[in-house]
Parts: C-alpha cells; structure tokens; sequence
C-alpha cells in the first residue's frame, strides 16, 4: 500500500522498455568500487575454468580474431538508470562455451575480474545469445571507466552483473555468491521483477 | 583482492539474512544547506540502524500510481551496533542535492513539508562504509556533494571518539556550494579538514583555486606508508582522476573504495 505523495506528479517518462523503479538516463553513469584496474593486453586473458582446472583461454589477439557481434540492448541499473539502445561490440558466450568441455553438472558460473570483482549468474543465463565478452562501445574500444578492455555483457540481469574487466568465468555445480550478492544484492537480479537487494 | 567481510563471506543462496522493506518515514525537520541542497530529518518506524557511508532509496508515488525512486547517502551518523549511541534510534538525515531537470530532488527539495510522508527503504550498500572499530588512518576524499556519505563517516567518527586518525579533503565549486561549512570548522580533534576550491575561494583565500592535484593530495593526505583506508565519492571525473592519483602516489587499491555520484557525459 503505497503513501501517496501529496502534489507529486513526476516526469512521467514512461517507456515500455522501462523495467518498473528504473528511470531514462541519457549519459552512462560510472559505478565500481574502487580504483579502475590498469591491463596490459600484452599479457591479458580471459579464460573459462572448473573444478580448478582451466578449460580454454584466449590472449586478447585471440579473443579479437573470434566472430564477434553488434550488439543493441537495454541496460538497467539496480541505482536507478536505464539506457536504451546501448550498442555494444564483442564476442558471444555461446562461442567461448562451445569451445570448451563442460561437465553436465556445472550449472553456475562466477565471473572473477581485475580488481578482484566477483559475480554469479547462472550458466543458462550465458547461453543462448544472451552474453557476451564486450571490448567495443559506441564505435570505439570499451574504455577503462566502463570495464575496458573488456567486460561481461549480459542486459536481461541488472547491470552489476556484467562484470567490468572480466578476466575468467569459473563453473561449478554449486551457487557462489559474488561481490555484491555477498553485500546484500539480489543472488540473480532480474529487472522486471525487480530483483534489486536480499530478499526482493 | 576487494574482499567482502569475513561474517558474510560463507554465504551461500537461499541463506539470506535480512531483506529490505519500505518504510514509511515522515519529514520532522528540514535545514537548507545551500541554495540547491536541503537536508532532511525523517523519523523512520522500525529503522534498524546503518553503518556510516550507506544509503537509502527513497520511493514517491503520485495519486494515480506512478512512482519514482532514486537513492541519497545517509548524512546521519551511524546507528548499528553502537550500542552508546543508541542503536533503537528511529531518526535519520538525508542530504538531497538539487539535480537539474531531475524528477525526485525537487519535490524533496522544495515540496516535501514538515509532517509529509514519503517511502524509503534501507540501508543499502555495505561496502562503501567506515567502522569506528577500525584503528587504520583514514582519508576521505569528497567532491561536491560526495561529501555526504563521507560527513557521516565524520560524524560517526566525532560522536564515538574514535582515535582512529581522519583526514577530510572536501573539494568544492565556491564557498556558496560548500555543504556543513560551520560543522566542518568544528569538527575538532582527530578529525583534519582541508577544502579545495575549483571556482573560487573566499576572500582572501590564500591557497590555490582549481581542481584537487595529486600534489595536493600527497600534501594534505595520508603517506601511502601509513596504509591508510581511503573514501572516495564524488562525480565520475572528481573520482576516475584521485583514486587513480592515489594509485600513482603509491596506494593500495585495495585499500581504495569509491563511489560515484550522477550521470556522467559519456
């Protein structure tokens, strides 16, 4: 039972791309927390590990020779924001999965970054083009403040789960909670439902 | 490594501890900061306290349904588990800074009147937060309105009697922007301020005018040899370029936390 306002009318900027709490936002906000990593891509990699062994592993100049995407998506942040049609550019999970040996039991993931960022999402939610390794935005290569050189993308999740300068994703048969879903964050963070903090 | 703490680190899904309700606070007390900023004492009934650097979302809903929500840090000092301080406190302080065009700051700003209710909930995020248990130096390093997660990092720290030793760098546009300007002149021992001005001092300000140099903040900070922990919070820009300044002077990122506020150009 909400409290209504007295003489509160709002912007009313509605959009039916707009998961509901979420506002338009035309720039694109900064959010981490700390300072931004700083990678050497001569000596960078993004590798897929489990059970503590590693089960493929890209250089960059490897990761830039697969197939990659253009990808347009909304992106929602559990602050607040929305972008529309943020354009991104990068290589599909799908990809990077299908070229490594999964056991069928290793249902979860959890993404370790630069920085020491961590964040779980459930491998079906990598599957099936809805993520990505994103390394472009808007034209130009990701830059640093915005996960450079390269990040998860995965739009339909609220956006601390595309995880900013990704370095390895670690399956698992069990659920381990990341960074933030340890402070009090949503373990899966669905926008359209809502799923912002513990308990939502 | 950012490493959440130890007392949450075995938690596995399905094993949550707490979750977020709104609550219905009512405005008992407003004080104008600024021009464009205004605090707001709310009473909160079944407010369980927070840890001083968090914030809150605050939910308002017009007569026909439609909402908004956006979020503000606390600017009240911390209230959990600080049992001198009383931890059944039920009363909090936000600090809403005017945003331009914005949909939620204005009526909080201008609107909401002593009496009104509106909904919140929290606290949130427990990450960007200082604990008047931790005895390492502390450097706290504001830019605008980022000054107010961190004046309730100072708050907490001069209403315990913290010994843990505090430096504030508070970098503002003009004196006429400047938050807590009285507060921060009298926050006594223990706690070091020293302001920055970007567009223009007061008269006869005697130090430089500009946006803070990482000379300044070699100057006026803690040595990296003192292992301080460090508090960022400001615009995106203000933030990028200290922590990495600090970075370069020979911090500890991992001793670095940052938070940013509003929408940035790119």
């Amino acid at each position: 039972m909400a409290i209504v306002s007295r003489g509160f009318r709002g912007k009313r900027a509605t959009d039916p791309r707009l998961p509901p709490g979420q506002y338009l936002e035309g720039g694109f906000p900064v959010l981490s927390a700390g300072p931004t990593p700083r990678a050497d891509l001569a000596t960078w990699t993004f590798s897929i590990t489990g059970s503590g062994t590693t089960r493929g592993s890209w250089t960059w100049a490897e990761l830039q020779a697969l197939p990659a995407d253009d990808i347009v998506k909304d992106i929602h942040c559990v602050t607040k924001w929305t972008k529309l049609d943020s354009a991104w550019r990068g290589v599909s999970l799908d990809t990077l999965l299908d070229a490594v040996e999964i056991d069928p039991e290793e249902q979860f993931a959890l993404a370790h970054c630069d920085g020491g960022y961590t964040t779980n999402v459930p491998l079906a939610d990598l599957r099936g083009g809805k993520a990505w390794i994103a390394y472009g935005y808007d034209g130009a290569p990701l830059r640093p403040e915005h996960g450079g050189p390269a990040r998860l993308l995965i739009p339909h999740l609220y956006f601390w789960k595309s995880a900013k300068w990704v370095r390895s994703i670690d399956l698992s048969p069990s659920d381990t909670y990341g960074f933030w879903e340890k402070l009090g964050y949503h373990a899966y963070g669905d926008p359209w439902k809502e799923q912002r903090y513990w308990g939502d | 490594m950012i490493e959440a703490p130890d007392e949450v680190a075995d938690l596995v899904p399905d094993d949550v501890p707490y979750s977020v309700p709104w609550r219905v606070a009512t405005l008992v007390h407003r004080v104008r900061e600024t021009a464009t900023a205004m605090t707001l004492e709310l009473d909160v009934p079944g407010w369980r306290g927070a840890m001083a650097g968090q914030h809150v979302d605050v939910r308002l809903t017009a007569e026909d349904g439609y909402s908004a929500q956006r979020s503000y840090s606390l600017a009240s000092p911390a209230s959990m588990g600080m049992p001198v301080m009383g931890a059944a406190s039920e009363r909090i302080a936000l600090t809403v800074q005017v945003v331009d065009d914005g949909e939620v700051s204005p009526y909080l700003t201008e609107d909401l009147e002593v009496g009104d209710q509106i909904e919140l909930r929290g606290p949130i995020g427990n990450w960007f937060v200082w604990h008047p248990t931790d005895t390492r130096p502390v450097q706290l390093v504001a830019g605008g309105s980022g000054l107010v997660p961190l004046m309730s990092m100072a708050r907490t720290h001069a209403a315990c009697g913290s010994s843990a030793p505090m430096r504030l760098l508070v970098s503002v546009r003009t004196p006429a922007d400047a938050l807590y300007a009285d507060e921060l002149d009298r926050l006594g021992p223990g706690v070091e301020v020293t302001r920055v001005w970007t567009r223009s001092g007061p008269p006869a300000w005697p130090g430089p005018v500009g946006r803070v140099s990482p000379a300044q903040l070699a100057a006026s900070g803690f040595a990296p040899d003192d292992s301080p922990r460090v508090f960022v919070c400001g615009p995106t820009a203000f933030v990028e370029a200290v922590a990495d300044a600090l970075v370069d002077l020979g911090h500890d990122p991992d001793l670095i936390r940052t938070e940013r506020f509003g929408p940035t150009g790119t």
